[in-house]
Parts: structure tokens; C-alpha cells; sequence
């Protein structure tokens, strides 16, 4: 049965992924640089997943890791007018860096408390970058020399090409000897430390690898607006919307956390007529699919599949 | 046995607070041997096992496996160093099947281990045929019964390979065959070599398994020896009963004619498949003392909690001729059924004063001052700790702070559920006698579980056995004396 699950997942991820790929075949580029923007936020909520999903902890600040990548690649670049394959390596160290130094003492907190030290840290950052705006381009942002590429078909493919990457890696760690170790960590860490897991290097390891890849898709997130700013991958609002698309697409599915992104943006854009109506309406959409189907749409879809 | 032990537990100490759990406990484990800690609800013996696993850390003593001494390492070092435990309710990986379930105690704590070898799934397939799951190694957890959850617990126990095994009330939930079937599978630890620590309140229950049973109360050692040594034993009859039986002829103030109070008629309560309550049919009379008497497990907890509406249940139940069946537990409690529960649910971190006040909210307040001035009265130790945080308190005290925050609701019934629970006999004797001047002086009626018989008999005018979830006898305490005296522990 759990093959059977694996594989319906598996196949309908390589689905989707050839379908991705044909998409600049048809779509215009405005489509297109929308969903080159779903996929990075894709990413986030991965690597979201891996934290919430599995080890059990939720972090409130993802915006924190991409903030720190983001913003240590921008500042390379502009200041330092480093290559952008250097500020990239540059910014996944940094929000490596950044992650571990946050995650070692918050999770040694029991309950509620490593959620609140990551909302905090997301404050402290967005503080920092104001106070230095020297250095930082304030409230205002700051502007890359450097960007992937100007053609809106090789960014798709640069954002798509980093999803799969991701998903890969991803759901590979997740569904390895450590995905379950995770798994236990978070259900029932006194169950887990009697096992002989040491439960805090686990999910210390798990911040780290979330850590990485949000501050690289942080990075490349920049490198194709050609510009960071607080708003755009810093704000608390824009943590809150990754939380909602990791638990609309689906708790501890990875894959699911992707498609939940995906929707969530696209659903953005296309309501966009509506005016301010917009963000309200996806986010009442939002909603009834978590109070209706709390395992999300992909969970939702793979236990509608196996029960047949 | 001459051997060195594997195990070597010395003077091992436990505050939390102001509470004493464990209180310099000291013995041996062999390879080989099964050794069976027992003791009433709140004697700490949970928490040697939690102490010893790393769990709970410590406040003094050692703990020694083969010489090393493990207080107060993580539990995960403990773990590897070779002691397992086996908890009494445990959270499975709902969403893998069984087998992987057992691998997950077979792997490693190492980050670099992505991939499992083939002698992970082989060692994990003949643990699971070892156990007698090997028909359900592809289900889910949630779709096995009760007994084959903990026949997997049990493969999680054997996968780690320890030396010492902590087993947490082996049987509870088990019927009579399980039990057989599991009594096997522990020897079988045994005679591997492994040195096997069981846990229960009842000597009966783990008499024919263990070598040597060791009795603890309040958090010391009391009695060691064989189980019948053990049972036999004076010191344990009297933590157990409360001492010798003494037929009261106590002068019951409460006339036959008096009117009901609370009226339960073939009330059932099933919790998931298993019958908690059988058809329950009691009443209580308006300023009687009714004590319902059992057992840990007999269900007294539960037919308390139904009547405080938070278990949902068929029959019926009446206060005062109004049906409680559609009442939610907080109407039920304003309408004068105040129940002080067996956990006593203080608020840790608030102040004798401020729990007082909390259970007081509804009085008006010259009625809460008056109420407040006859508690002060009946528990004096209250009135000088008014300003301290209820959980620094010591058992007694945190005890007579949850009484007397029940009775601050000034209830017309007021259910006591196991008041004695891990109390010395000097509090119990204070207890007592707060609970005779309470009698005298109110109104009250009062409805009180006790496995210390000897605490609840003074107290009540009619006594109901509770035992596996039924009423088996009923009478007045002196009756009760008489015929229930010697079978019942």
C-alpha cells in the first residue's frame, strides 16, 4: 500500500514536472514570470515542510533564512560587485550560519517558544537592515548589477530547474533512514531520545538543510527581480503566506508544499481584477481548504486515491 | 546471581518543588533476573523508571550500568549505553506501517545514514515473527488492536538489543490469553540475559514473572523479597489498605428517608472497545457519605468524571431529580456537583490565595470572605501560605489547596477522588480529621473514592466495591469490615 502511494506521488511530481517544462511553449512571458516567482516561493515552503512537517517544530521565520540569503547576496553584488555563482555559495553559508546560530539555543526551548524566538528573529533582521541603511538600502531596497538572465524563458527554467533540484532533495532526505528518525523526533521526542536519537542534533540538521535552501532561493529569488527589499522577502506577512501554502498543499507530503505555493501565487494573480479584493478572497480560499482538508490538497488527493 | 549486578541503583533522589517522589532508593538488577518495583498510584515508582531512563534528571544518587555511572546523562546516551523502556501508552509513526516502525529502533543516531542496509528489514522482519507480528508487518499502527500495539512496542524493545529492560505496567489492558502470551515474551528477555525491571501497582498482577519484588511508598523502599513475601508483608498491607480494619460503628446522621441527591442508573462507559463502566446503579442521600472503594483501575476515576459530565456515557444520571445528561461540565458544576479530582489540577504558578479566589469566583463576595474564613479554619497551614505558588507546596498541602479550592464553589455534593493519593500517614490522619470537622459543621454531602479503606470506612455511612468497571458489593462500613476485610487486596 505505502508503494503504491509512493509511486502515485511519484509519477504524478514527474507529471507535473514535464508538464512545467512544455509551459514556455504556450505561455506568454507575463505568465510565465509569474510562475517563475511561484517556484521560488515553491522552495520556501519545501523547505518550510521539512521543519514543520516532519521535524515537528514550527518556524515562524522563514523569512528570516531568505532574508539573510537575499540581502548577503545583494549586498556582495552591489557593493562588492561579486560574480553572482559566488554570492550565491556566499548567501546559502549566511543563512546557513544565520540558521544554526538561531536554531542551537531556540531548540533547547520545550513548547511554544522556538515558534516565538523565530518570530523575533524575522523583527531583528527587518530592524537591522533598517538601522544600516547605509549598507543595506533601508526601506527602500537595494538594486543588483547583476541579474540570471533578461529572457523570461531562461529565468522559468532557472526557478523550475531549482524547484525539481530541491523537491529532489527534499523528499529524498525525507523519505531516508533520517526522514523517520525526524518523524519520531517530532511526534514524541521523549519516545525518540529513548530510541538513542540525540532529538536536537536531528533537528538542528533539519534547520540547517531548510536554512540553506531557503537563503538560496532567497538569493536567486533577487538575482531575478534584479532588486531586494524588505517587502518582498523579509516582511512577516510573506512568512505567514509560506506557512499557508506549505499546510494548503499538503503536511509532510514536500511536494505538496510546491503546489500549495504554486496555487497560492497564481490564485494572487489572476484574481488581481478584483483589486484589494484579491489578497482577501485567496486568503478566505485558503482558509476553508484548511479547516475542510487539514491534510491539505495533495494529501487530500492521495487518500482519495488509495481508498478507491 | 552472585555476579556482579548489571544494574547498580544507589540513594537515587527526586524533588519537583516542594513534592519528594523519590527518596534515596537503592537496589540491585542482574543479568538475567526480573525484578518487579511495585507501589500504589503516586509512590514514585514511575519515576525511578524515568529517573533511571534519564528522562527526568535526577537530584542525588547514582545509577550504574556496569559501573558506569549514567545520573543525569540525556536519555538518548542512556539509551545507547544499553537501558531501553517500554512506556505504558506509547505515540507510534501513524503514517508507516509496522516493520518500518521496528526499523526506526534499529537504526542509528547518525546524520550520514540515508539509506537502511538489508540486514536493517531482516533483523526487523524475524524481531516482528518474534513477537508474533508477523502476519501485520505491512498495517498501519492505527488499525491494530490494543494487544499488537504493544507486541510492536515490545519489537521496538528487543530491536535496541539492551541489557536492562524497563517495562511500565506490563499487562495493563491486556486480557487474561495476552497476558499469558506476554509473560512469555518477558521471560524470554530474561533468559537472553537481559535484566528486566517491571512496573506495576499490583504485586498480583506481576507475582509469577519477577524473581524479586521490591515495594516502595512515598518514594522509599519499604519491602523486599518474593512476591508472597512481599504480599504478606505487613508495612505493604497497610500503605496498600491503610492499616488494620477497624469495624466502626459509626452513628450515622442520616435518616433511611432522606431524600437522593445524585441517582445513577445503568450508566455505561466505553472507552474505544473497552468497557470502562457495566451498568452502574448508585444513589447518595442528601449529607451522606458515600465511599466508593477499589482498586487502581477499578474505575472510579472514570464514574467520577462521568457524573461530572466529562465523559460521555449511557444511562442516566440525576441530581436533585434534574436529568445531567445534556449539561456541560461547567453547568453541572454550578449546579453544586464540585468534583476535587484524584490529580488535583492546581495552578502551579498561581498563589494559594489566587487558586482559593479562582474556585470562589461565583460567590458573592461576603459569602467568598466567610467561606474563605471556615476553610483558614479547617486547614490553618492554607491561611500562612496564602501568598506562596500552589506547586512549591508539599503533597499534604497541595492536597488540602485542592480540597478547599472545591469547596470554595460551596457545593451541595462534593466527589473526592483518591484524597489519600501519595500522602505520608500523618497528613492522611490531618486529612481525616479536616474531613470529620468538615462533616460536623456543613451540610455537605460527599461522595469519596479510596483505595485506602482504612482512611474512607470512618467517614462513610455506606460503602459500594467497584472492581473492573462493576459494582460488586454495596453495605454499611461495619458490614463492610466483617465480609470484605481479608479478600480484598
Amino acid at each position: 500500500m505505502h508503494s503504491l502511494v509512493r509511486s502515485r506521488l511519484f509519477w504524478i511530481s514527474i507529471g507535473a514536472a514535464v508538464v512545467a517544462s512544455l509551459l514556455p511553449l504556450w505561455l506568454s512571458a507575463y505568465l510565465l514570470s509569474v510562475l517563475t516567482g511561484a517556484y521560488y516561493f515553491g522552495v520556501f515552503a519545501m523547505s518550510w515542510d521539512l521543519l514543520f512537517g516532519f521535524a515537528g517544530e514550527v518556524n515562524f521565520g522563514p523569512t528570516f533564512l531568505i532574508g539573510l540569503g537575499a540581502y548577503s547576496a545583494a549586498i556582495l553584488n552591489n557593493q562588492y560587485h561579486l560574480p553572482i555563482p559566488l554570492c550565491l555559495v556566499a548567501a546559502a553559508c549566511t543563512a546557513l550560519f544565520g540558521g544554526v546560530l538561531l536554531a542551537v539555543p531556540a531548540l533547547r526551548l520545550r513548547g511554544p517558544y522556538f515558534g516565538l524566538v523565530t518570530l523575533v528573529a524575522v523583527l531583528l533582521l527587518q530592524n537591522a537592515i533598517v538601522i544600516f541603511a547605509k549598507f543595506t538600502g533601508g526601506e527602500i531596497g537595494m538594486t543588483v548589477f547583476d541579474v540570471l538572465s533578461i529572457d523570461a524563458t531562461t529565468n522559468y527554467y532557472y526557478a523550475l530547474g531549482f524547484l525539481v533540484v530541491s523537491a529532489v532533495l527534499l523528499t529524498r532526505i525525507a523519505n531516508s533512514a533520517i526522514g523517520l528518525i525526524l518523524q519520531a523526533s517530532g511526534q514524541d521526542p521523549v519516545e525518540a531520545a529513548v530510541l538513542g536519537f540525540n532529538v536536537t542534533k536531528h533537528k538542528v540538521a533539519a534547520f540547517c538543510i531548510s536554512a540553506l535552501l531557503s537563503g538560496l532561493a532567497g538569493a536567486m529569488l533577487i538575482f531575478y527581480m534584479g532588486a531586494a527589499s524588505v517587502d518582498t522577502v523579509i516582511d512577516i506577512s510573506i512568512g505567514v503566506q509560506i506557512i499557508i501554502a506549505a499546510i494548503l498543499g499538503g503536511r509532510r507530503t514536500i511536494v505538496g508544499a510546491a503546489i500549495g505555493a504554486v496555487f497560492l501565487i497564481v490564485a494572487t494573480e489572476f484574481l488581481r481584477p478584483l483589486g484589494q479584493l484579491n489578497t482577501f478572497v485567496v486568503s478566505a480560499v485558503a482558509l476553508a481548504v484548511i479547516l475542510l482538508l487539514p491534510d491539505g490538497i495533495l494529501g487530500f488527493a492521495l487518500r482519495a486515491g488509495t481508498r478507491e | 546471581m552472585s555476579s556482579r549486578p548489571v544494574l547498580e541503583v544507589r540513594d537515587l533522589r527526586k524533588r519537583f518543588g516542594g513534592l519528594v517522589a523519590v527518596n534515596g532508593m537503592s537496589f540491585d538488577l542482574h543479568a538475567g533476573e526480573i525484578l518487579g518495583l511495585i507501589g500504589p498510584n503516586g509512590s514514585g515508582k514511575s519515576t525511578v523508571m524515568k529517573l533511571i531512563m534519564g528522562v527526568e534528571r535526577p537530584s542525588g544518587g547514582t545509577i550504574r550500568l556496569n559501573g558506569e555511572d549514567l545520573a543525569g546523562l540525556p536519555p538518548h546516551r542512556i539509551a545507547r549505553a544499553g537501558i531501553t523502556i517500554m512506556f505504558q501508552h506509547s505515540r507510534p509513526l501513524h503514517r508507516q506501517t509496522v516493520l518500518e516502525n521496528i526499523k526506526l529502533a534499529l537504526l542509528p543516531d547518525s546524520l550520514l545514514r540515508l539509506a537502511t542496509g538489508p540486514e536493517v528489514d531482516r533483523n526487523a522482519r524475524s524481531i516482528a515473527k518474534r513477537v508474533g507480528l508477523g502476519h501485520a508487518i505491512d498495517r498501519r499502527p492505527g488499525t491494530l488492536p490494543f494487544a499488537d500495539l504493544r507486541r510492536m512496542e515490545l519489537a521496538k524493545v528487543i530491536a535496541r538489543d539492551p541489557k536492562v529492560v524497563l517495562i511500565d505496567e506490563p499487562f495493563a489492558g491486556l486480557t487474561l490469553t495476552e497476558i499469558a502470551a506476554f509473560s512469555e515474551l518477558i521471560r524470554a528477555l530474561g533468559d537472553e540475559g537481559r535484566a528486566v525491571l517491571l512496573v506495576d501497582h499490583s504485586v498480583r498482577s506481576i507475582a509469577a514473572l519477577a524473581d524479586r519484588v521490591l515495594a516502595m511508598y512515598l518514594g522509599e523502599p519499604i519491602a523486599r523479597g518474593n512476591a508472597e513475601e512481599v504480599m504478606s508483608n505487613e508495612t505493604v498491607r497497610r500503605v496498600y489498605l491503610g492499616g488494620e480494619l477497624q469495624p466502626i460503628g459509626q452513628n450515622s446522621r442520616v435518616t433511611a428517608d432522606a431524600p437522593s441527591l445524585l441517582q445513577i442508573e445503568q450508566v455505561r462507559v466505553l472507552y474505544g472497545k473497552a468497557q470502562a463502566l457495566d451498568k452502574i446503579g448508585l444513589f447518595v442521600r442528601q449529607g451522606e457519605c458515600v465511599s466508593i472503594v477499589g482498586l487502581n483501575g477499578a474505575g472510579k476515576t472514570t464514574l467520577f468524571n462521568t457524573v461530572s459530565g466529562l465523559v460521555p456515557y449511557s444511562g442516566t444520571i440525576r441530581f436533585r431529580d434534574d436529568d445531567l445528561r445534556n449539561k456541560s461540565a461547567g453547568e453541572i458544576a454550578r449546579a453544586g456537583v464540585v468534583q476535587c479530582p484524584e490529580s488535583r489540577e492546581l495552578f502551579g504558578t498561581m498563589s494559594v490565595r489566587e487558586n482559593l479566589d479562582l474556585g470562589g469566583h461565583l460567590l458573592p463576595a461576603n459569602a467568598r470572605a466567610r467561606q474563605l474564613e471556615m476553610l483558614f479554619g479547617l486547614f490553618p497551614i492554607l491561611a500562612s501560605r496564602q501568598s506562596q505558588a500552589a506547586r512549591t507546596l508539599s503533597g499534604g498541602e497541595q492536597q488540602m489547596l485542592a480540597i478547599a479550592r472545591a469547596l470554595m464553589m460551596n457545593p451541595a455534593l462534593l466527589i473526592l477522588d483518591e484524597p489519600t493519593l501519595g500522602l505520608a500517614p500523618v497528613v492522611i490522619e490531618q486529612l481525616s480529621k479536616a474531613l470529620g470537622e468538615l462533616r460536623k459543621t456543613t451540610p455537605i454531602t460527599l461522595l469519596l473514592g479510596e483505595q485506602n479503606v482504612t482512611f474512607a470506612l470512618p467517614h462513610a455511612d455506606r460503602v459500594y466495591v467497584l472492581d473492573h468497571g462493576r459494582l460488586t458489593w454495596e453495605g454499611g462500613p461495619a458490614k463492610f469490615a466483617e465480609e470484605m476485610g481479608q479478600g480484598y487486596l
